[in-house]
């Protein structure tokens, strides 16, 4: 990889005496899409919520730029996160939720957040729901808003949880366009974690597939080499949609 | 340290200026960068023209670019002509992401509502909260019948659940505060009966009082706090969480499995608290008059029999039954309306302490009015 931007090394994750994950590592490179895939129970949501400083690894390190994730600079956070809901503020509209990382973060007067916010749900087709409420919006312009306040900040690194998850295909593929848009045109990088296949093969060029069984990662790479040419057996059931997939 | 960007104004003619940027523009440095924008910017009036030289520009953000284009914006709405020129193809691609190159909207102006308007829709909201809440009884009515025709149609495995949750949990703090009550209330008096040399007379006062109004009352009011915004945040929460319509479709009507059992609760045990409620007030006012008013507890009991009648007692009985059906019937209501997440749940509880109350003290008002005018 020409340049990193998160590393993960010899990463063990779980609680107590449970562990989820052991021995993980990877690196995602800057500009770059990555997914993290595998069947429901892998681990993927816990090692994403390590992956963002939420959890502490039993063992291991993760680094974004060379910092841990809960080390801003200068104390504001390194990166945005799109919980699978949006996880908007109820009491909050679409645009007060958007405002509240450059209110704590940004040292700015309350008009020019306001241009900010304008137009960060521009960016994502919400210029209309600036006043609305989180309940008014449907789950696909949640998770639209979602984005746009990981996005306030002007993060180089975005975590998205399960963002194709319950959405209707229109809306589905209409998020992954802006996936990829704001990742070609701003440059962002993304990790993913998903087990939708049909977005995963459209905005992912690199990934990892986790497995509950063994409890490590058991492909690394392109996905669609990896579902053409991979001979683990696990790996071909997961991306041919295979019964297996579902035992393992 | 100073900042990564440098901005020049230009003055090329009497209406014509350019704001001229060099450098990296980031989000990180917005505070200065904005603060000097408006200082340049303010000068700008109607008709004049105040372009952005991007030429120089190495490096813009989002953040930074959403600024730059909210300024453009205003300066335009202002009548100023504004532009991004000269920008290099990668801040270019950036400008238009960030709609730098768009035609700018006007903005519509929103009117403040009016007091008489503002007045007039909270009147016409509470009318509806009211038809709901009477159409709400309506339906309870229905079920409650239909309940009568077939029994095994409730859920009555969670009726002894909600009496020990609504009833016996609550007896501690009811008994506390009656008896807090009784004896705030005998301290008052005491004083005054002295001075007339009435002492026995805070008996009279303080049993007829607490069996007729104050007993019942604080025991609702308890209630309404405890079990009415129990009620309310749980049955919010099933419906936010979708619960409601799962047990809908599976059969089960929400007033038959929800609200009936917690109904019939509430009316079972809140009269029983309310007795508690009565005599925890009358033991607070023997305690200050025996202690202050220098009555015997004999005597006091004496006088507290002979002035408390059956229907002072009674009264309160029926008021609690009124009372509990009341705190059922709009916590249920409430509840089962809710929507809109977390937020709605905690805007519902709230709605439902504020209603509840407000209608305790309405029922207690109506009824002693009523019992007086029929002579009871």
């Amino acid at each position: 990889m020409s340049d990193p931007l998160f590393k993960v090394v010899d990463l063990t994750i779980g609680w107590d005496e449970t562990v989820v994950q052991k021995g993980a590592t990877f690196e995602i490179e800057r500009g770059s899409i990555f997914a993290i895939l595998g069947s429901s129970g892998c681990g993927k949501s816990t090692l994403l919520r390590h992956l963002v400083g939420l959890e502490t690894p039993l063992s291991g390190s993760i680094t974004i730029d060379g910092l841990a994730p809960d080390q801003g600079v200068p104390g504001r956070p390194l990166f945005g996160v799109m919980f699978q809901s949006g996880a908007l503020l109820g009491s909050l509209t679409v645009g007060e939720n958007v405002a509240l990382p450059l209110q704590a973060w940004s040292g700015l007067p309350p008009d020019a957040i306001g241009g900010i916010v304008a137009a960060k749900l521009r960016l994502v087709g919400l210029e209309h729901a600036e006043g609305q409420m989180p309940s008014e919006l449907s789950g696909g312009m949640c998770k639209r808003a979602g984005i746009a306040r990981a996005m306030a900040l002007e993060p180089d690194l975005l975590f998205l949880d399960e963002p194709s998850a319950g959405l209707d295909p229109v809306s589905a593929v209409e998020l992954d366009e802006l996936i990829l848009n704001l990742n070609e045109q701003l440059g962002l990088t993304f990790v993913v974690v998903t087990h939708d296949l049909e977005s995963i093969f459209k905005i992912s060029k690199s990934c990892i597939m986790l497995d509950r069984e063994s409890k490590s990662i058991i492909a690394r790479g392109d996905p669609r080499v990896l579902r053409d040419t991979s001979t683990d057996s696990r790996v071909h059931s997961f991306f041919n949609r295979t019964p297996q997939a579902v035992k393992s | 340290m100073l900042p990564a960007f440098a901005i020049e104004h230009v003055q090329g003619s009497a209406d014509q200026g350019e704001i001229r940027i060099r450098g990296s523009l980031r989000l990180a440095e917005a505070a200065p960068l904005w603060t000097e924008l408006r200082r340049l910017e303010t000068g700008a009036a109607r008709g004049q023209t105040l372009n952005f030289d991007m030429s120089a520009v190495q490096r813009i953000d989002g953040g930074a670019m959403a600024l730059l284009a909210c300024l453009r914006a205003e300066l335009q709405r202002r009548g100023v002509k504004s532009e991004f020129l000269a920008a290099g193809a990668h801040v270019q691609r950036i400008i238009h992401l960030y709609g730098g190159d768009h035609a700018v909207a006007r903005l519509k102006r929103r009117r403040p509502l009016r007091t008489l308007d503002q007045l007039g829709r909270a009147a016409m909201s509470i009318l509806h909260e009211v038809k709901l809440v009477l159409a709400f009884f309506g339906q309870m009515v229905v079920s409650a019948l239909g309940v009568l025709r077939s029994p095994r149609s409730a859920n009555w495995r969670e009726l002894p659940a909600t009496m020990e949750r609504s009833g016996a949990d609550a007896l501690p703090i009811i008994i506390l505060i009656n008896f807090l009550v009784g004896l705030a209330m005998a301290f008052q008096t005491a004083a005054q009966l002295k001075q007339l040399g009435a002492n026995i007379l805070v008996a009279d006062l303080i049993g007829i009082s607490i069996c007729r109004e104050l007993g019942p009352l604080m025991t609702a009011i308890v209630v309404c706090g405890r079990s009415g915004a129990a009620f309310a945040a749980e049955l919010g929460f099933m419906q936010v969480n979708q619960e409601i319509d799962a047990l809908r479709t599976m059969g089960f009507g929400p007033m038959q499995y929800l609200v009936l059992p917690r109904a019939l609760a509430l009316i079972f045990v809140v009269p029983l608290l309310a007795l508690f409620a009565d005599v925890a007030g009358v033991l607070g006012g023997l305690v200050v008059g025996v202690t202050n008013l220098d009555l015997t507890v004999r005597g006091y009991l004496n006088q507290t029999v002979r002035a408390v009648t059956l229907w002072d007692v009674s009264s309160g009985i029926i008021k609690s039954v009124m009372f509990a059906f009341a705190v059922a019937l709009i916590a249920c209501q409430q509840g089962l309306a809710t929507s809109g997440g977390a937020e709605g749940v905690g805007r519902r509880t709230t709605s439902t302490v504020v209603t509840t109350m407000f209608t305790l003290i309405l029922i207690d008002a109506v009824m002693t009015v009523l019992f007086r005018m029929v002579g009871l």
